[in-house]
């Protein structure tokens, strides 16, 4: 026995050994993906505000997707807040003018990248939001300035069907 | 008494223990030889027992009148609350049951740190214990879940988005744990299922749990390897039986005063208020049990590593065996560690606190004081103690105490012979 031959028995047991592993794998998946977001789920995906009524200063919550999300009209003294602010002072920089393309109107999901929970509005250290859970503290353009959070909050695709209708995703 | 030994003295129950011997397996059970020096620390295995057998019962009952849609769930909790038969008493033991549970678990946890229970030959049987605890954890954060209350939606959010912080994967965890963007009725349906399952495969791993514990026999106060049966044994029936019997009556005790008197007051107003997703609490604490590795959680200004903190804080007890350097067991003869325990108990009573408190000012530092000390506990204390300790001397016996009265081993035999 000192070489090895590969025999038609160990063919047989690599062959059925790989044919098990594939149709068990072909099985569980099917398993593991029913838990993700189904077709009724995904069939939410855009949702259509009137933003008409809201007033400078003033913030709408409306729910997408499950989630809130916040439209604030801002009024000069925020604009001015959130351009004012150097990147380096940001935990994750981000341009306000990147954030809100017309700058009046700040529209993004009401969710403290912590670990989810809806912030506060006009609270907090930066006069934007803050997280009563963990304790995050946001500025008026949504960024986070102190806190766990490691993110701002995050802008969805919106877009201005007309001059008072927000469409979101 | 060898197992092996045993006969049915009936003909039917030896022609049926010959072909299934389950009356062997009876005959163990009573006979076991169990260390006679047993303290009431012991009997909460028994409790332990019994917790899980009402959690079973009661959630069953509740289950056939429990509606798991998001749309329906907090009614028909109430539902059960004011229209079903009893229903408010079988909801108050199940709730308060989950807290008395782990009332238990951790007297039960805590009697092993003390008494050295984990260590050679007893690993396995300890990281089963361990398993079972963290099953016991994922069904009681799912079980709070299912009123659909504040407290349960949002302790559902943010539990589930503690997975959001693993890297790359972290988001695509979260969406699939959630069954959409945000959870919603898809994530109760399947904690309603999760919720229903665990209880059995603890059920499970409670019988390897007392298998792996039949094989070397129980620990006992004194910490020593006993021979068995022995002196120093007594049948489980009817000696332990009977202590265990008397202490679980004292336990549902305070059990049956948490249900008659005091029904809420481990829980939270705020699930009285049902589930609302524009809206967070103001202020989002988990049960009382889990509040020390809440507090850990907190303690860290990081994410990811808050998260890691909280992970390892429960996964360390896995390999505390290895972490304990010291070849003898019980506290009692181990002066040193003694009082570190005593630390340690009072350090995880001062997490617990400070987790139910805000993680701000002084309670942020007295948060991050005691999560830098429970680590060092276990990963420095432990392993250097095992080798700086002078232990007391330990008998060689559990009769030898009491009958020699003294430590001095000479004394001791010599007594013991005389009796004898």
């Amino acid at each position: 026995m000192s070489e090895k031959k590969t025999k038609r028995r160990d063919f047989l047991f690599t062959a059925t050994t790989a044919v098990g592993a594939v149709g068990a794998a072909a099985v569980v998946w099917p398993m593991i993906d029913q838990m993700n977001p189904d077709a009724s789920v995904k069939a939410l995906a855009s949702t259509e505000v009137d933003v008409s009524s809201l007033s400078p200063g003033n913030t709408l919550t409306v729910l997408w997707r499950g989630k809130p999300v916040f439209i604030r009209r801002r009024t000069q003294g925020e604009i001015d807040e959130a351009r004012a602010v150097k990147m380096e002072d940001l935990i994750h920089p981000e341009k306000d003018e990147d954030r809100a393309k017309d700058p009046e109107w700040l529209v993004m999901l009401g969710v403290c990248t912590h670990l989810g929970c809806v912030p506060l509005n006009d609270k907090g250290d930066y006069n934007g939001w803050f997280c009563p859970c963990h304790g995050s503290h946001y500025d008026t353009s949504g960024r986070i300035r102190k806190g766990p959070a490691p993110w701002n909050m995050e802008v969805p695709k919106y877009e201005f069907v007309n001059a008072n209708t927000i469409k979101i995703g | 008494m060898s197992d092996h030994d045993y006969r049915p003295k009936s003909k039917v129950g030896q022609w049926f223990n010959d072909r299934l011997p389950l009356l062997t397996l009876a005959n163990h059970l009573t006979d076991y030889p169990t260390p006679k020096n047993l303290n009431y620390w012991w009997t909460f295995g028994g409790i332990l027992t019994f917790c899980l057998i009402t959690q079973i019962v009661t959630g069953l009952t509740l289950a056939m009148h429990y509606i798991a849609h998001a749309d329906m769930a907090f009614e028909s909790v109430e539902h059960i609350m004011r229209d079903v038969n009893y229903g408010w008493l079988i909801r108050y033991i199940h709730a308060n049951g989950a807290s008395m549970f782990f009332l238990a678990v951790y007297i039960h946890i805590f009697r092993s740190l003390f008494y050295g229970s984990y260590k050679s030959p007893r690993e396995i049987i300890w990281i089963l214990g361990i398993i079972i605890y963290l099953l016991m954890m994922a069904a009681a954060f799912m079980g709070y879940v299912l009123p659909w209350g504040q407290m349960s939606f949002w302790g559902a959010t943010v539990i589930t988005n503690l997975f959001s912080a693993i890297p790359l994967v972290g988001e695509g965890i979260v969406t699939w744990l959630w069954g959409g963007y945000s959870v919603d009725n898809p994530t109760l349906t399947r904690f309603f299922t999760l919720h229903y399952l665990i209880p059995f495969l603890i059920l499970g791993l409670v019988v390897l749990h007392i298998w792996a514990l039949h094989v070397p026999g129980n620990n006992n106060p004194v910490g020593i390897d006993i021979k068995k049966p022995s002196k120093d044994t007594v049948p489980f029936h009817p000696y332990i039986v009977i202590k265990d019997g008397f202490a679980l009556l004292m336990f549902m005790i305070v059990f049956a005063f948490f249900v008659f008197y005091a029904p809420n007051i481990l829980g939270h107003a705020d699930n009285y208020i049902e589930a609302n997703p524009m809206v967070t609490p103001a202020h989002i604490v988990p049960e009382w049990y889990l509040l020390p590795f809440y507090a850990i959680l907190r303690s860290v200004p990081d994410k990811l590593l808050g998260v890691v903190a909280m992970l390892s804080a429960i996964l360390i007890l896995a390999v505390l065996p290895w972490l304990d350097t010291s070849k003898i067991r019980s506290a009692v003869f181990r002066p040193l560690y003694k009082q570190f325990y005593w630390i340690l108990v009072a350090d995880v009573l001062i997490l617990g606190y400070v987790g139910a408190m805000p993680a701000e000012g002084l309670y942020l530092l007295i948060a991050r004081v005691a999560t830098a000390y429970y680590f060092l506990h276990f990963l420095v204390i432990l392993p250097v103690l095992g080798f700086k300790e002078k232990t007391l001397p330990i008998p060689l016996s559990i009769t030898e105490p009491v009958l020699g009265g003294s430590p001095n081993l000479a004394v001791a035999r010599n007594k013991e012979s005389k009796i004898e």
